[in-house]
């Protein structure tokens, strides 16, 4: 079956069952760190404009398979990954993909804040610049200011775009790489708890920001804070030892939880 | 309670112990120590400082008469009879080469002295306070400008190496004249001079400026200087960026295999190479293969060259290591290829260590002596080098050639010349400070 025909099978799969379309999606995917295997033939489908949270114990591979989605493990010696995942149904580790391509189209906001220790401007004009995207410095002026907007920090900022960007305080930073990460125009943003070094201020203005940003963009969000999963995402995928355990709307998983390791797990009796 | 401060007997208080106990968990000995350990440190300090303190009083209270020369100020008569005494200054031009410059001086120093210069014992004393250097200083004035002939000029010329030595107290006078180079109808002279402030030290412009020498007086380190300063180009401009490209090469993109540990290993290796094995390296490949000249500040800045790439490599690599990993992932996420990732992001947060290590690794090779004995900078150069080409010399091995002269004012010289490569050598560090303290970011 060729992609496009499994895309638009899906296309018309999801319109029927009233869900939304696939923006990603994983099948059977294993990774291996050397010999030791991480992932265990992972199933999963993140839909677009929805946010995806993916939760679990520590080391439970969630964050391996978050970081599959942009290939970003390819920067780690002895990383393999095997299985088959695809973006709007192109398969993403095709070697005619380029993963620069790729990254520009799937960005990324990480567990610790790391803006550039550059000024403000130039931390979100990078990504537009080395991608081309703007022309002239009122374009880049433009985007810069547009990218701020989205990730709801102009207003904080917009006096002081000159300075450093590591001057700002950790949740102002962490919607600064956010801001950067959507600069670049891409379709999906993944993040990886991006609110474990925030406080719960900063972490309220970041969850309020994804659910606003949902509207233009898939997001998928690596968590260990359930209630941060409950409330920002639509869908949940729970992992447990490099497997996949139970996938599917966020009340669902929530609610009734069809496994009993999902259950123990959002219960707290272990993790 | 009025009652409990007077009393101090609460029932509550009274159950407590009148003064309150500490467990003995062996903090005294733990503090002990910590004392001692402190001790330990603070004398090791002190022994450093003690030694540093040691040598740069020797050197300095050896070295700074250096840079003061004793000169005598002359009425000197450019006399034709004695440059050209036959008229035949135009026909051959020899004639102003080969001319007896020296007995201006002396006719000179004669005259101020008012004593008779026709006597030859006294023609020769005289002769001897003056340096020989005069005969080469007065001849450029004539060949300068022959019109000077006839005509009387004041100038300073150099006193001669044991009357500059006498006159700063490094000779011991009291012993008697036959068992010293200046005897004492010269000393006499010397203060007679000195007392009418015609003879003086001066300033030695002359260690800077001069080439090789075989009298101390005009014995300079500028052939040093010269060849130093393109050997440290020539170190700078191939080791800086060979260096620097190795280490990205090895840290960002090479793949961590046995090969690439096998590099690493033999680089480290490399750093720990006696430096006078790279001497007989470059004798081997840069002279008698290449054929490139003999004591050419090139082949120096080769071997040199060769030696400090260790040095930047190993510190260019733990510049890298020590960028956060955070930048790169932040660099790649947002769709920056490798290439860019490095020179965009990490190679300018790694400059300031670079730039630390090339200086320290350039220090070290300013330093450097043993191998450039054996590509034969170790040699009599009087000329400027005009290209790298040409031979020339280096500061520490003019150091160590001075350090190899019997004569008295050489001592002075040696420690002067170790004083004006120490001056280098902490110009260099300060650099790398300010540089790191400059580029030194914050994330």
């Amino acid at each position: 079956m060729s992609d496009t025909m499994e895309m638009a099978e899906d296309t018309a799969a999801a319109a029927q069952a009233g869900a939304k379309p696939v923006m990603m999606r994983g099948r059977d995917v294993c990774v291996f760190y050397g010999e030791k295997q991480a992932l265990f033939g992972v199933d999963l489908d993140v839909r677009a404009n929805e946010v995806t949270a993916l939760i679990g114990p520590s080391g439970c591979g969630k964050s391996t398979f978050l970081r599959c989605l942009n290939r970003m493990n390819d920067t780690i010696d002895g990383c393999r990954v095997k299985g088959k995942i695809t973006l709007q149904g192109a398969d993403i580790y095709d070697p005619k993909v380029d993963v620069v391509e790729l990254r520009a189209s799937v960005g990324m906001v990480f567990q610790k804040p790391n803006p550039f220790p550059k000024s403000i401007f130039e931390n979100i004009a990078y990504g537009p610049r080395i991608h081309g995207l703007a022309k002239t410095k009122a374009e880049m002026e433009e985007i810069v200011a547009t990218s701020l907007q989205k990730a709801g920090l102009f207003e904080e900022v917009k006096d002081r775009l000159d300075e450093p960007g590591t001057g700002l305080s950790g949740g102002q930073q962490q919607r600064l790489c956010i801001a950067r990460a959507i600069a670049v125009s891409p379709e999906v943003i993944l993040m990886d708890e991006p609110c474990s070094a925030l406080d719960p201020i900063a972490t309220a203005r970041v969850e309020e920001l994804i659910d606003e940003l949902r509207e233009n963009y898939t997001i998928v969000i690596v968590t260990h804070s359930m209630q941060q999963a409950a409330r920002v995402s639509q869908r949940t995928a729970f992992f447990h030892l490099g497997n996949l355990v139970e996938e599917g709307p966020t009340d669902d998983i929530f609610t009734s939880p069809q496994d009993k390791r999902t259950q123990d797990y959002i219960t707290g009796r272990f993790g | 309670m009025t009652d409990m401060t007077v009393s101090g007997s609460a029932p509550e208080a009274s159950q407590m112990p009148e003064k309150r106990v500490w467990r003995d968990i062996g903090i005294k000995r733990r503090y002990a120590a910590e004392r001692r350990f402190k001790t330990y440190g603070l004398v090791a300090v002190l022994i450093g400082l003690a030694c540093l303190a040691m040598l740069l009083f020797s050197v300095v209270s050896k070295g700074y008469t250096a840079f003061q020369q004793t000169s005598i100020r002359l009425d000197i008569t450019f006399d034709k009879k004695i440059i050209d005494p036959q008229g035949q200054a135009t026909s051959n031009n020899r004639v102003l080469l080969m001319a007896n410059y020296p007995l201006l001086a002396t006719r000179a120093l004669a005259k101020t002295l008012g004593v008779d210069e026709s006597d030859r014992k006294v023609r020769r004393e005289l002769s001897g306070m003056i340096s020989n250097g005069v005969r080469t200083q007065l001849r450029d004035m004539v060949l300068n400008d022959v019109a000077i002939i006839g005509k009387t000029r004041t100038i300073w010329v150099l006193a001669a190496a044991d009357v500059d030595s006498a006159y700063k107290g490094q000779i011991d006078l009291s012993v008697d004249q036959s068992r010293r180079k200046v005897n004492d109808q010269q000393v006499e002279w010397m203060n007679k001079l000195a007392g009418e402030g015609i003879l003086t030290g001066r300033f030695n412009t002359g260690i800077f400026l001069n080439g090789a020498s075989s009298r101390p007086e005009t014995a300079g380190m500028g052939v040093a200087m010269i060849g130093s300063m393109y050997m440290m180009a020539i170190v700078l401009v191939l080791a800086l960026p060979i260096g620097v490209a190795a280490s990205i090469y090895l840290e960002e993109f090479a793949p961590k295999n046995r090969w690439t540990d096998l590099i690493e290993v033999n680089i480290n290796n490399l750093a720990a190479v006696p430096s006078i094995v790279f001497g007989l390296l470059g004798l081997a490949v840069f002279i008698n293969f290449a054929g490139l000249p003999r004591s050419a500040s090139l082949v120096g800045g080769l071997v040199l060259s060769l030696m400090t790439l260790p040095t930047i490599i190993i510190a260019t690599r733990a510049a890298l290591k020590a960028v956060p990993p955070s930048i790169r992932a932040a660099a790649l996420g947002i769709g920056a290829s490798k290439m860019q990732m490095v020179f965009h992001h990490v190679l300018p947060l790694a400059a300031p260590g670079i730039l630390t290590g090339t200086i320290i690794g350039l220090a070290q090779a300013l330093g450097e002596t043993a191998p450039l004995l054996l590509i034969g900078m170790v040699a009599f150069v009087a000329d400027f080098p005009a290209t790298p080409m040409d031979p020339a010399t280096a500061l520490p091995v003019q150091i160590y050639m001075w350090a190899n002269e019997a004569e008295r004012a050489f001592v002075e010289r040696t420690s002067g010349a170790i004083i004006i490569l120490l001056m280098f050598l902490a110009a260099m560090n300060i650099t790398a400070i300010i540089l790191r303290r400059r580029f030194e970011r914050r994330w």
